[in-house]
């Protein structure tokens, strides 16, 4: 079954698909149409949704939720993202599980409601404090706004981690037709671990304190394993790759622009593929070195570079040319932007 | 500080080094206080449903001795644990802790927040007029004065303002069911606290709602006190600020009934628009760009939902966005849709090769846009000034006048969807459009037939004058 469908609800439908138990959350632009369809959908479900008195709070409402072995969500922007970071490491420290969507705007300060990915770093680095990582997908269509908050969830319960769905304003606002999944996500009793006020249960402690150092140690490590254990679940996107001279390399809103481009450059005979990744933490990092072998590489972002310095961290040898094409401010780069930029790099080569 | 209780673990195992002993200084209220809970919850029989919410502070390690469930989480936000607590378990009992900073500061409105929402959990508040863990700084309870780390010439109620009273602030919301402010400074004042402690548990084994207890609570290391001095600071001085009394008992009353929500499934709820699953590919189908362009209000967003929507009903790959942020001035509205028989790159569009433009700003501003081979259509009545690019074939429509003869003059909209179809622009059957036309109106149904005619007038009229 399909429905024609905005990207902000389509989160919510994914989310309702995953099982999610509860939404917390605070309005903002372009976030606020997943609070608008949770605060519709849940109740009648007996879901829980819950305004929260900001962010801060919403965030520390999941943890509530999460301790109790329940799945929650929140979807915020930028500033909304930034005080909740605080929350995401505890979230980790603590290991629960709960999903954050950032739908990005601009900034730095409130910016304005036009679509960003300026929350890169915050995202995908883990902008809070300590040793900690976030799951972080970046869909870049309506179906993947749901698909990849089932994902989320799924991910999120698994490695009893943060995850976060890092959309944009464009995917946000933009409608297409959905696909509707089947069946609500299963899911693995959390009894060994949550706290839910029942004699199961009453052992199991939610924290996030280690006094010694050795034994802080010793979580940290057991926590950078577990990361590294992620890596397994990275997730990307080759197109027209195999024979390409030049790679465009973008996530989000920005590869839908890449690829139109790409399908351009191809009918005018020059040579380029993109390489999308679909999961930024774990990064796809095998799949990028496969994309970029031999190739010059254009990188494409609505930020100051905050991608490119990763596709640079993960580029094994980074031997040939590299460019990075952006915009910032709520201006989305055109794809005759992006041709200009790729046809040079093209001509300047041969 | 030695304290064997009922409700307590026989033995602190999560406790570093002895396991018999809190890590309280001699003379601190918190092993009091947590004694009170703890045989508060065991006489209760509560211990298997509580879960038990620590605060960041000298209590951050309440999970070292409470035998219950046990959740610890950042600073101040234990009242926002506690309420999402609530809201996923509400059957069970949850207990928040906090001190006065954690409350009084940095977590004071998430606290007041559940205090005005009434969220279901026993909220004990320890007031001990400082920063206990940081090194004795200065908290919004410290009194008028009073020498601290952070208040070395004593607290200046000029610059830093008075004690906070936070009984007397939560005293002014309606859904707190219990309030009441108890000291644990001598053995006469801790069976008045053991009450309070004990009625605001009680409350949560009932359902009954938010209770709140502040405990007056003696610090003597920050006080710089023995055991006996700093309980008299607390019973002479802090008293004095913040008086022990029962605010409200509330407990025998009706609770407000909740707005009731019909159960509804999720099939229901997300609802289908189309059967079938996924789109496939459809080579025989061009790809088409299309820009609906006019002033809010025109109707031009809708106009490119309608045409999405019969693409989509058919099978097709569409895109629809709106014009958006810093695009949307000076009230111009606009919407990119993209008709594809393949997977769509880019739902924003540089060069429409169809543009619909209702008003003189858009198209001026997008007729320049236009790839040779491609048609603007534009309502008549707005003068055009620009040259149109070479190859660019441009249709003046009578949009508004066709609306206004049928009877609907806001469905000038619709006038240009009639003049789309008949002039083949949509690649679609006119019927698709016009079922599409008819669903847009499902929540509006006595709005179709009007628009249905000027559907009809218009694709007459293109017929007409411009085929
Ligand atoms: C965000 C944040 N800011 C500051 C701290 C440091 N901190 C820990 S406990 C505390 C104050 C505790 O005072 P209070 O709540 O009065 O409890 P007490 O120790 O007196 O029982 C502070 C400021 C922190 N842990 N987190």
């Amino acid at each position: 079954m399909r429905k024609f469908a905005k990207g902000n609800e389509a989160v919510t439908i994914g989310a309702i698909y995953a099982g999610c138990d509860a939404y917390f959350g605070y309005p903002i632009t372009p976030a606020s149409e997943i609070a608008h369809t949770a605060a519709e959908y849940f109740p009648p479900l007996g879901k829980e949704f819950l305004q929260a008195e900001c962010e801060t709070a919403a965030i520390n409402m999941m943890y509530g939720a999460a301790s109790a072995g329940k799945l929650s969500m929140t979807a915020s922007s930028g500033p909304g993202i930034s005080l909740m970071q605080e929350g995401m490491s505890y979230l980790a420290g603590a290991q629960l599980p709960a999903v954050v969507v950032d739908v990005m705007r601009t900034g730095p300060g409130l910016g304005n409601i036009g679509p960003e990915q300026g929350d890169y770093n915050m995202a995908v680095k883990g902008g809070g404090h300590g040793n900690y990582r976030s799951i972080v997908l970046a869909p870049n269509s309506v179906q993947e706004m749901c698909d990849l908050t089932v994902r989320c969830f799924e991910l999120a319960l698994r490695y009893r981690n943060p995850a976060l769905l890092l959309a944009d304003a464009v995917l946000g606002q933009m409608m297409e037709s959905l696909t509707i999944p089947q069946g609500v996500m299963e899911r693995e009793d959390p009894s060994d671990w949550c706290v839910r006020g029942d004699p199961d249960t009453r052992e199991n402690l939610i924290c996030s304190i280690y006094l010694e150092p050795d034994l802080q140690e010793r979580h940290n490590w057991m926590l950078q394993d577990k990361y590294e254990s992620m890596q397994k679940e990275a997730m990307s996107e080759s197109y027209r790759c195999e024979d390409a001279e030049l790679l465009l390399t973008a996530y989000g809103s920005c590869a839908r622009i890449c690829r139109s481009a790409v399908d351009a450059l191809r009918d005018e005979g020059l040579r380029a593929g993109l390489f999308r990744p679909i999961s930024l933490y774990p990064f796809p990092r095998e799949e990028l070195n496969r994309a970029a072998a031999g190739k010059e590489v254009l990188v494409v972002e609505l930020s100051n570079g905050q991608y490119r310095d990763d596709v640079r961290l993960h580029l094994d040898a980074c031997d040939k040319r590299l460019e990075l094409a952006n915009r910032m401010g709520g201006n989305m780069i055109s794809v005759d932007e992006v041709l200009g930029r790729a046809r040079a790099m093209l001509e300047g080569s041969s | 500080m030695i304290v064997r209780s009922q409700g307590f673990y026989p033995e602190f195992e999560r406790k570093a080094g002895r396991k018999r002993t809190t890590h309280y200084c001699a003379g601190c209220g918190h092993g009091i206080i947590q004694k009170l809970i703890a045989e508060a919850m065991a006489d209760l029989g509560i211990q298997d449903d509580t879960v038990f919410v620590s605060p960041v502070g000298c209590a951050a390690f309440c999970y070292y001795y409470l035998d219950c469930g046990n959740v610890a989480g950042p600073h101040g936000r234990a009242a926002a644990v506690a309420s999402g607590l609530v809201r996923v378990i509400p059957d069970k009992i949850v207990v928040a802790y906090q001190g006065d900073g954690d409350l009084g500061a940095i977590g004071f409105n998430n606290a007041f927040q559940a205090a005005n929402r009434g969220d279901g959990f026993a909220h004990f508040f320890v007031n001990n007029a400082l920063y206990g863990m940081t090194g004795g700084q200065m908290a919004p309870t410290t009194l008028a004065g009073q020498k601290t780390t952070t208040s070395p010439y004593g607290r200046d109620v000029v610059s830093t303002g008075e004690p906070l009273k936070v009984c007397e602030v939560f005293d002014q919301l309606e859904r707190p069911v219990y309030i009441e402010r108890v000291s644990v400074a001598d053995s006469k004042r801790i069976m008045k606290a053991r009450k309070a402690i004990r009625k605001a548990l009680e409350i949560q084994k009932e359902g009954k709602g938010y209770a709140f207890v502040e405990i007056l609570s003696p610090c003597p290391t920050n006080m710089k006190a023995d055991a006996m001095g700093a309980a008299a600071f607390v019973s002479e001085e802090m008293e004095r600020a913040f008086p022990l009394r029962l605010f409200r008992d509330r407990s025998g009353e009706e609770p407000p009934r909740p707005i009731e929500v019909e159960a509804r499934s999720i099939d229901d709820i997300v609802s289908a628009d189309y059967e079938g699953d996924a789109i496939d590919d459809l080579p025989d189908v061009r790809e088409r760009r299309y820009k609906f362009s006019g002033f809010g209000g025109q109707g031009i967003l809708s106009l490119g939902l309608v045409i999405a929507d019969a693409a989509s009903e058919m099978g097709r790959h569409v895109s629809w966005f709106p014009s958006y942020g810093p695009e949307q001035r000076g009230g111009s509205a606009s919407c990119s849709v993209v008709v594809s028989g393949r997977e769509i790159g880019s739902p924003a569009i540089d060069h429409p090769d169809v543009l619909v433009a209702m008003n003189q700003p858009s198209l001026e501003r997008f007729l320049p846009t236009v790839p040779p081979g491609g048609v603007a259509i534009y309502e008549e009545s707005v003068p055009l000034e620009a040259t149109a690019p070479e190859g660019v074939t441009v249709h003046p429509f009578p949009a508004s006048r066709i609306a206004a003869e049928n009877g609907a003059p806001k469905a000038a909209n619709t006038a240009l969807l009639g003049c789309l179809v008949e002039l083949g622009l949509l690649d679609m059957p006119g019927e698709e459009l016009r079922r599409a036309l008819v669903r847009s109106f499902a929540a509006k149904p006595k709005l179709v037939e009007g628009n249905l005619a000027v559907f009809e007038a218009a694709r007459g009229h293109a017929r007409r004058e411009l085929l």
